[in-house]
């Protein structure tokens, strides 16, 4: 399977474990519940780990662990909740999260211009989508009034 | 007026092609109904009972006579003719087709307009005083914020999937003409004791199912914070507005449901965490002032005649009266274009009406125009030598009803008449209204009486601030009406109290004249009738509205 990492269509590296799915030796993303009962195990198998979060977890929670993944997954479970853009909007800006931040699940090739400016680098659509037909989205606009992830001054200060 | 340069223009015809392209997803079956809605919807596009309904925004009320010109060709060549203004100071076409709306949106890229976010879950357009600029109690001219605001918000990456939609208004002046206290956001500029003018910030007002007014959370907000403060509001809404009920998922509700306190900690905490992030530069703000300057006004002194004019006729004398407002420069006068004529659906304008306008006001006005919040256009900058020219042009094109702020001037939505998500028609309500006036004595006479008629409980016609508010509600099939009294969206914002069970489609003039009645009655001399509402409170009306029937 493939995604778009970083504006190129890439292999997929990670294998998103469910909850009550054995452990198998390669990199994996748990979900936030599974991190948190079970984070000691985790952290003993030595495979490297990514976290996954949907807009209802709680991002204080896990500030402190953040160390611990070189992946997290925003999992979308309806396009429209937005509460996804600010999750990893302080991610990035305000916890300083420096891996891949992944969008998967049910998010819309008309909100990736939108992800990539607050600090979203991977998309992992439902397997509907044509990565293809996707890519060109990222580029759909060159002009960015607001200071996001991207870009850290807002069009005011970049203005020629 | 804000011009566009290289960036804002790029922007809104990137924005064009991006729709044209979603246009053609979807009639390819690409996008689903689902996944179109919300990007038809950010682009202003609703699907209505005929045809799909196209909102056009008009930043802050503010037009120039092309971009006007550019709407009366819109509405000759993919209307029927005509555009219906909004209460929020926005146009609607209720006739375009689908596949040609791309081609409206580039139309009105041409001439730095756009659909931008005028619908949807997003942050609408800023609205404001349709005095910005020209009235004698401004404090500062809150465009250059709304503007700035307005490119804030603009596709902003974080905030355009909400909970709910989000509106915000900005008022410069003491009197607020631009409901503030009824918006997800309320920015009222004031002076603090040092002298510095910077922002009140009120939360959480809205109208609609759940009308609430709203509340201070910070008395004072330095300018250099304004885009940092929304932008903390903004994230709290998004990350903790309710998205388990649309009917409870505007802002207000998470105000009520956290407290005050407890929302203006949350907010205050998120806003300490990046307010040195974005800061908003004083030389921003002089760049955006520079556009809006007061037009090269001619040195005049208070026209001697007009004493005169209005002495000699007395329909030009009720027009001054009524459509006309003080300029703060001397020899000149705001000119209100009345768009609630007898019988015409409140705030509709025809092709030919909008190129006259946008003639008129090349000719008298410095060529802008104002979309009032009470659906009526505004010539902001007339010499006062001129207004009888100008009047006797207006009543050739019936903008000239003598009626602004009286009984006829009646803000209505749309109603079933071309929405679908109205309950009861609302334009035959309002014009069942205008017709209990057989002289203009009689409406004089009631003085300034602000009623609003909504056709659904969404509130599209602000019923629930309107001094007499109208509901139209759907009985077994049958349409009937809730009334109100005692509402207003001004400096001291109520929501009006429900008089008593709702009345049939064929009562309801007859119940409003029972109201004038029973004022006319009980107003002591000069009071006007939301004072002896407020004072009689309103059971006197009750008896006489049921006692009758």
């Amino acid at each position: 399977m493939e995604i778009i990492k970083d504006g190129h269509i890439v292999a997929n590296d990670w294998r998103h474990l469910g909850d009550d799915e054995i452990m198998p030796e390669q990199a994996i993303t748990v979900s936030l519940l599974r991190w948190k009962s079970e984070k000691d195990r985790l952290l003993a198998c030595g495979v490297p780990l990514g976290l996954r979060l949907n807009s209802e977890d709680k991002l204080e929670e896990v500030v402190g662990d953040l160390k611990y993944f070189s992946i997290i997954v925003l999992d979308f479970r309806h396009f429209t909740d937005g509460r996804g853009f600010s999750l990893t909007r302080l991610l990035r800006d305000r916890y300083r999260y420096g891996g891949e931040l992944r969008a998967r699940g049910d998010f819309i090739r008309d909100q990736m211009f939108f992800l990539s400016r607050v600090g979203v680098n991977a998309f992992e659509p439902n397997n509907s989508a044509s990565l293809h037909e996707m890519l060109p989205a990222l580029q759909e606009f060159t002009v960015k009034y607001q200071a996001a992830s991207d870009i850290k001054e807002p069009l005011y200060r970049r203005r020629t | 007026m804000y011009q566009y340069d290289n960036y804002d223009q790029t922007l809104v015809n990137e924005r064009a092609a991006q729709f044209r392209g979603q246009t053609e997803r979807f009639l390819k079956g690409e996008l689903s109904e689902d996944q179109f809605r919300p990007l038809r919807l950010m682009n202003g596009l609703y699907i209505q009972k005929h045809a799909p309904m196209l909102r056009i925004a008009v930043p802050y009320g503010l037009l120039s006579s092309r971009q006007l010109r550019m709407l009366a060709h819109i509405a000759r060549t993919y209307d029927k003719g005509y555009g219906h203004f909004t209460t929020r100071q926005n146009i609607q076409f209720n006739w375009p087709k689908l596949e040609e709306v791309p081609d409206v949106l580039s139309n009105l890229a041409s001439v730095q307009m756009h659909a931008i976010q005028t619908s949807g879950n997003c942050i609408r357009n800023v609205t404001s005083d349709h005095l910005a600029g020209v009235s004698g109690d401004e404090l500062e001219d809150p465009r250059p914020y709304c503007e700035i605001i307005r490119q804030w918000s603009t596709l902003h990456p974080e905030f355009s999937f909400l909970p709910r939609k989000f509106k915000i208004a900005v008022n410069g002046a003491v009197k607020d003409r631009a409901a503030t206290q009824v918006h997800d956001i309320g920015l009222q500029l004031v002076e603090n004791d040092q002298g510095e003018i910077g922002f009140e910030v009120l939360v959480g007002g809205g109208l609609g199912r759940t009308p609430i007014i709203g509340v201070t959370i910070r008395p004072f907000l330095e300018k250099k914070h304004l885009l940092s403060y929304l932008e903390a509001i903004l994230r709290v809404y998004n990350r903790f507005g309710r998205r388990d009920n649309k009917f409870k998922a505007r802002i207000k509700i998470l105000v009520k449901e956290l407290g005050k306190e407890k929302f203006t900690e949350m907010v205050e905490a998120e806003w300490t965490a990046i307010k040195d992030d974005l800061l908003l530069d004083p030389e921003e703000i002089e760049r955006i002032k520079a556009f809006f300057q007061p037009p090269p006004y001619e040195t005049l002194i208070d026209d001697s005649l007009l004493a005169e004019k209005t002495a000699q006729d007395s329909h030009f004398a009720a027009w001054f009266r009524h459509n006309t407002l003080p300029h703060k420069t001397p020899g000149y006068r705001v000119v209100v274009l009345s768009l609630k004529a007898p019988g015409k659906p409140p705030g509709d304008l025809s092709e030919s009406q909008m190129d006259a306008v946008a003639d008129l006001a090349d000719h008298y006005s410095f060529g802008e125009i104002r979309v009032t919040h009470t659906q009526n256009l505004v010539l902001a900058d007339v010499r006062q030598a001129d207004l009888h020219e100008l009047w006797q042009r207006l009543k050739s094109l019936e903008l000239a009803t003598p009626n602004i702020g009286t009984a006829t001037d009646i803000i209505c939505c749309p109603g079933l008449d071309f929405c679908s998500l109205a309950n009861a028609t609302s334009i035959p309500i309002a014009n069942g209204i205008q017709q209990i006036f057989d002289n203009l004595d009689y409406l004089y006479d009631l003085g300034d009486i602000r009623i609003n008629v909504s056709g659904c409980m969404n509130g599209c016609g602000h019923h629930t601030v309107g001094h007499i508010g109208i509901l139209g509600v759907d009985k077994k099939g049958e349409e009937w009406y809730q009334i109100t009294l005692g509402g207003s969206s001004g400096k001291d914002a109520s929501l009006g109290d429900r008089l008593g069970p709702s009345v049939a489609k064929d009562q309801v003039s007859h119940a409003v004249e029972a109201i004038f009645q029973t004022y006319r009655e009980l107003r002591l001399e000069d009071e006007a009738f939301l004072e002896t509402v407020r004072r009689v409170g309103i059971q006197p009306f009750q008896e006489r509205v049921y006692g009758d029937h």
